[in-house]
């Protein structure tokens, strides 16, 4: 085994940040107390949460009233869908959403399906974006909701969420976007982008695990989650994570203040590992070479399988993820890469390496030297290479 | 979630790359499914000289071939037909359950491959080649067969 250690599945989790640790800490020692409670350790700790509440806001471009706190981000998505299907259901049932959507979004929309909703599901192109116009003609007089995340988490595309928004306003169509894994990444603003509702998770832009938030604009209304005492403005009841959501705010406050900076240096060390593999034969990059998230460098490599080059990348200390259907627990490979048009049998040999600020040079140098030799290595032992070169198919 | 041995196979794999005198080749899989695998024999009077594999799949796809080949090694043609997707599995000290039809395709991979040469001897198999058995969802989705 390696003593080498490198971590390029940042799209999977992060680690915390040190300003993320550091801001938790008192919440979890002195400021203790029950935000609810009157006396002084509880007004210790609402206060932490309320100024939590507008650093997430001002994060985004909101108003901290817009802001709810959750478990994660894929409760901030059932939340947003469920709710505004109940919220909307006399207007219409019908919902717009894209093929790549993380699972958290197609299957709570499989779950409307079985309660009577109807889904209509954009097509993604070659790298992952959508037509717009195929946007506005899918909108029909019962169209309650437009949900399409704001980047891919295995491709790394970014969509022209904006736009959309544009047209969903212009339509009286309430619009969603599942920004987990955007948020800390790249920048964004709610009011200039035309979103109603936004859903964030901590553990991507390197705060705690188990918090999220879901951004709802003034005006739009959406069903209690739950019920109970009474907290996040009635709309989610539950004694609230304090520790957790005041890390989450201190590492999206460092992550978006640090966001051009880390964004060019990041983009920068991913455009290295992209030219490194784009000299591989029979391989290609997965997602839009340019308009995509800075931190996320996804391929396929024809007649090796994934999760074989995972597990040969964790022997040489390199974490990694992919697509393929063996790294899961179903039999087929990822719904979004198969929707960009990659057949079965070349979605199988997805690699993704996702990057963050504290990835180094030396990082990047060391999988650019140790994931070549590994491709090699799989391809010698495939009976589908040896086909491949003898140009059988 | 793996076992220590099904690394070992991974990593190491045993018997693996074509056998350039081999006198029987089986291939079993789909590259839709993510697995194929394509075994290699030399069988001299009925017992199985040498034997390897080439296996494009899985972690568990390929340390079950590498397995299944070990465990076949030496033996008879007879013994190596007994040979069954849970003892593979065994010597492996275990399979996740949703990699169970790797250990399946091993099987029919050593299968494949002695029927192979019952047909270059000009002999009917004496035993069925069990096609897909089901084990897989793309397969079964799709309508495609093994």
């Amino acid at each position: 085994m390696s003593t080498k250690f490198v971590y390029a599945d940042n799209a999977a989790t992060t680690a915390m940040s040190a300003a993320a640790v550091e801001a938790m800490r008192p919440y979890m020692t002195e400021n203790y107390g029950n935000p609810s409670s009157l006396y002084s350790v509880g007004r210790r700790a609402r206060r932490g949460l309320d100024e939590a509440r507008a650093k997430v806001a001002a994060a985004i471009g909101a108003e901290p009233d817009e802001i709810y706190f959750t478990g994660c981000g894929t409760e901030s998505d059932n939340w947003a869908l469920k709710g505004i299907a109940e919220a909307k259901a006399k207007k219409g049932k019908h919902i717009i959403t894209s093929s790549i959507e993380h699972h958290a979004i197609t299957h709570t929309l499989d779950y409307l399906k079985r309660k009577g909703y109807e889904v209509t599901y954009l097509k993604a192109d070659s790298n992952g974006g959508i037509d717009l116009e195929e946007l506005k003609s899918a909108i029909r007089e019962d169209t309650i909701l437009i949900t399409v995340m704001m980047a891919n988490n295995e491709i790394g595309t970014i969509l022209p969420v904006k736009e959309i928004g544009a047209i969903a306003r212009e339509h009286g169509i309430t619009f969603h976007t599942d920004a987990v894994q955007a948020a800390g990444h790249i920048p964004i603003d709610v009011k200039d982008m035309n979103i109603d509702l936004l859903s964030i998770s901590a553990h991507k832009f390197h705060g705690p695990k188990g918090v999220g938030a879901l951004y709802i604009r003034r005006g739009v209304r959406v069903p209690q989650l739950l019920h109970g005492g009474g907290q996040e403005r009635n709309q989610r009841s539950g004694t609230e994570n304090v520790p957790g959501i005041v890390a989450m705010a201190a590492a999206l406050e460092e992550a978006v203040k640090n966001l051009e900076e880390n964004g060019k240096r990041v983009s920068a060390m991913r455009d290295r590992l992209i030219a490194a593999f784009k000299d591989i034969p029979y391989s290609r990059l997965t997602g839009d070479p340019v308009n995509r998230l800075p931190g996320i460098a996804s391929f396929v490599f024809e007649c090796v399988e994934g999760e074989s080059l995972v597990l040969s990348l964790d022997a040489k200390g390199i974490c990694a993820s992919s697509g393929s259907a063996c790294s899961s627990a179903s039999l087929d490979p990822s719904h979004v890469l198969l929707a960009i048009g990659l057949p079965h049998e070349v979605a199988h040999g997805s690699l993704r390496l996702s990057i963050t600020d504290t990835t180094t040079d030396e990082d990047i140098d060391y999988i650019i030297e140790t994931l070549p030799p590994i491709v090699e290595r799989l391809r010698g032992m495939s009976p589908l290479w040896e086909d491949r070169l003898n140009g059988r198919f | 979630m793996y076992s220590e041995k099904v690394m070992d196979h991974f990593t190491n794999p045993r018997n693996v790359g074509e056998l350039p005198d081999a006198n029987a080749i089986g291939q079993v899989g789909n590259p839709v499914c993510g697995d194929i695998m394509k075994i290699y024999m030399r069988i001299e009077d009925g017992i199985i000289e040498k034997v390897s594999f080439k296996t494009f799949g899985c972690g568990a796809a390929i340390a079950t071939s590498s397995m299944a080949t070990e465990l076949v090694k030496g033996k008879s043609v007879e013994e190596a037909l007994k040979l069954t997707n849970q003892a593979v599995a065994e010597a492996l000290d275990g399979l996740p359950p949703q990699k169970l039809h790797c250990s399946v395709l091993a099987e029919e991979g050593i299968r494949a491959c002695i029927a192979d040469y019952y047909k270059r001897n000009g002999i009917e198999p004496p035993f069925e080649i069990e096609s897909c058995t089901g084990h897989c969802e793309t397969c079964a989705k799709n309508g495609t067969e093994h």
